[in-house]
């Protein structure tokens, strides 16, 4: 344990960029006070909103700081009700920096650690001086690591030449394939609709338009936000784990710590497997969100490579899940009874340590799961599976997004895995807290 | 019915308690439905009513071999390291939770539970998936069975 030390405060223009949107909107707002001078009296109950707004920004930074107490960041906030929370630094899951365009605008970042544990607490630095974030991200993961805290901020720079990048997406290839997705091509439907709707009668357009102006802006919203999120993402080896830089207007930095990962996934949509693309995720604890916090509860999952060959997906598979299971097995031929439009991508296998399920009725989804991080096991047989003898077993893991199923297997197999996996799933529980 | 489990494993049952309940809340809805149609059809002199009357006692009577199969598909054993329920009879499940895997335990009873003195124990993991439920222990042994797997949770708890 070391002395405690100072207490720091954010960067004093935190309230600015956390305001976001409604910093904009208040730019917007200024704009015809500062054109009209003259009635400077009929602007006076915005002034007092403005002012109002500028007041509890700056007191909700004057009342936050932060320091780093032995092996926990303590994080003080709240005028009236004061908050003091500390964050085990042990129970750090991955640090995030994250760079939203108005941030980028003031040099400024966000830190977000990840915590471990179901509540999925996030402890954030909001906003940080950019040139302040990396040193302290290093430090923090050094912690957290259960390094010694000798504040190494001057050592750590040479970090970011040891990284191997493994991926790095291609920017037509991104574009190409958010045209060809899911919901690339229902924007693009509602798009193509209402451009034929527009040229056979620019009447009923407008209709549309203010009717469904709701849907074609959140088609939009999302084709952007995907975009935005993934553009030049890459993937790098470094140090510490995994490491996801990318972002279009807002950056980001992500470090996936290994032995964090509780499953991986990877999904070919229907129109990528004509030229053999895929899409890999990583699903890692920490991830479940607070009711209310809105954008960030959507991405369950973390998006390692959003458009890639499989080869390479694979690749990246194999560093994630050491001992991959290969030699996928399908089901047996009468199980197309039960899951006629599955059938095809049906298949298991497992490893000492991992289990691999295929399935999906149009595009095929593949998981790994790592047995250590199995949470239970359910043996399931429907009365059509009983007839045809078949049965199911779902493996259950921390994340919501992904279903590691062995699907409408021979009984006897079922039963048989079931006991087995059971049984390696305990084992690597084991290796994993004597390690 | 065949077990999924291994043979050796020693299966317990609900409390017989919660067969008595389950066949009440059967039965009772089906009399009380049979009863205000009954009386519905001699206000109103229709013969129909009498006939869905009988329907309803028809029905409650059909139902309650059913009621019978589920309450014995109900059951769970505590194995070295993990706790097994099974439940189900048009779709038989068995779910197999380590113990080191369980964040926390449940007991509940409801009113009618209340009555017969019975608790539900359902078991959470960090999956949502889970679905370790184990309904109408009789009040000591729910208890007992909770602390029994809080105390093999601790022993055993693994990290995410």
């Amino acid at each position: 344990m070391t002395v405690p030390e100072e207490w720091q405060r954010l960067h004093p223009l935190s309230p600015v960029v956390r305001g976001g949107r409604g910093t904009i909107a208040i730019g917007i707002l200024l704009v015809p006070i500062a054109l009209g001078g003259d009635k400077l009296s009929s602007a006076v109950p915005q002034m007092i909103v403005i002012a109002v707004l500028i007041g509890a920004g700056f007191v909700s930074w004057l009342v936050t700081r932060w320091r780093v107490e032995g092996d926990d960041l303590h994080i003080e906030t709240g005028l009236l009700r004061r908050r003091s929370i500390r964050f085990p630094l042990s129970q750090v899951q991955a640090i995030d920096v994250i760079r939203p365009g108005l941030a980028r605008m003031f040099r400024v970042a966000e830190l977000r650690l990840r915590m471990a544990g179901s509540s999925g607490a996030t402890a954030r630095l909001a906003y940080l001086p950019e040139r302040e974030v990396e040193p302290l991200r290093n430090r923090l993961l050094a912690l957290a690591r259960g390094a010694r805290d000798d504040r190494p901020e001057t050592e750590q720079p040479s970090e970011q030449q040891e990284e191997r990048v493994l991926a790095q997406v291609d920017t037509w290839r991104l574009v190409v394939s958010i045209l060809v997705s899911d919901v690339g091509v229902v924007a693009e439907a509602i798009l193509v609709g209402f451009a034929i709707a527009a040229v056979l009668s620019p009447h009923a357009a407008a209709a549309i338009a203010s009717g469904g102006a709701v849907w074609i802006i959140s088609a939009v919203t999302v084709v952007w936000r995907r975009f935005n999120q993934l553009y030049r993402l890459r993937v790098a080896e470094g140090p510490e784990g995994l490491h996801l830089h990318g972002g279009l207007v807002a950056l980001t930095t992500e470090v996936i710590r290994p032995g964090r990962v509780q499953a991986v996934r990877m999904v070919e949509p229907f129109l990528w497997r004509a030229v053999g693309w895929c899409r890999l995720e990583v699903d890692l604890a920490g991830r479940q969100r607070r009711k209310g916090e809105g954008e960030a509860a959507r991405g369950q999952m973390r998006t390692l490579l959003p458009v890639g060959h499989r080869a390479l997906a694979l690749e990246l598979v194999d560093l994630l899940v050491p001992d991959r299971p290969r030699d996928l097995s399908p089901p047996p031929r009468r199980a197309f009874w039960k899951s006629p439009l599955r059938y095809r991508n049906l298949a298991w296998a497992r490893s000492d340590s991992a289990v691999a399920t295929t399935s999906g009725r149009l595009r095929r989804i593949s998981s790994w799961v790592p047995l250590e991080k199995v949470q239970s096991l359910r043996h399931v047989e429907g009365p059509l599976q009983r007839r045809l003898g078949l049965a199911s077993i779902h493996v259950d893991t921390a994340g919501k997004a992904v279903h590691a199923t062995l699907r409408d297997r021979d009984r006897a197999e079922s039963t048989q895995a079931l006991a087995e996996l059971a049984e390696l799933a305990r084992a690597a529980r084991r290796a994993q807290a004597t390690a | 019915m065949d077990s999924v489990a291994p043979d050796r494993v020693e299966w317990r049952t609900p409390s017989s308690r919660l067969l008595r309940l389950r066949r009440l809340e059967v039965v009772v809805p089906a009399l009380l439905a049979a009863v205000a149609l009954a009386v519905i059809g001699a206000v109103s002199g229709t013969a129909a009513a009498f006939g869905v009357a009988a329907g309803a006692v028809l029905a409650g009577v059909l139902a309650l071999p059913i009621v019978g199969r589920r309450y014995r598909s109900w059951g769970y054993a505590e194995r070295e390291d993990d706790l097994l329920v099974r439940r189900g009879v048009l779709f038989a499940r068995l779910t197999v939770v380590p113990y080191g895997r369980m964040q926390f335990i449940d007991v509940t009873a409801g009113p009618l539970e209340r009555i017969f003195s019975l608790a539900t124990v359902k078991l959470h993991t960090a999956a949502a998936a889970t679905d370790a439920r184990i309904p109408g222990l009789a009040q000591n042994e729910a208890t007992r069975l909770r602390d029994r797997l809080a105390e093999l949770g601790e022993a055993q708890a693994a990290g995410l």
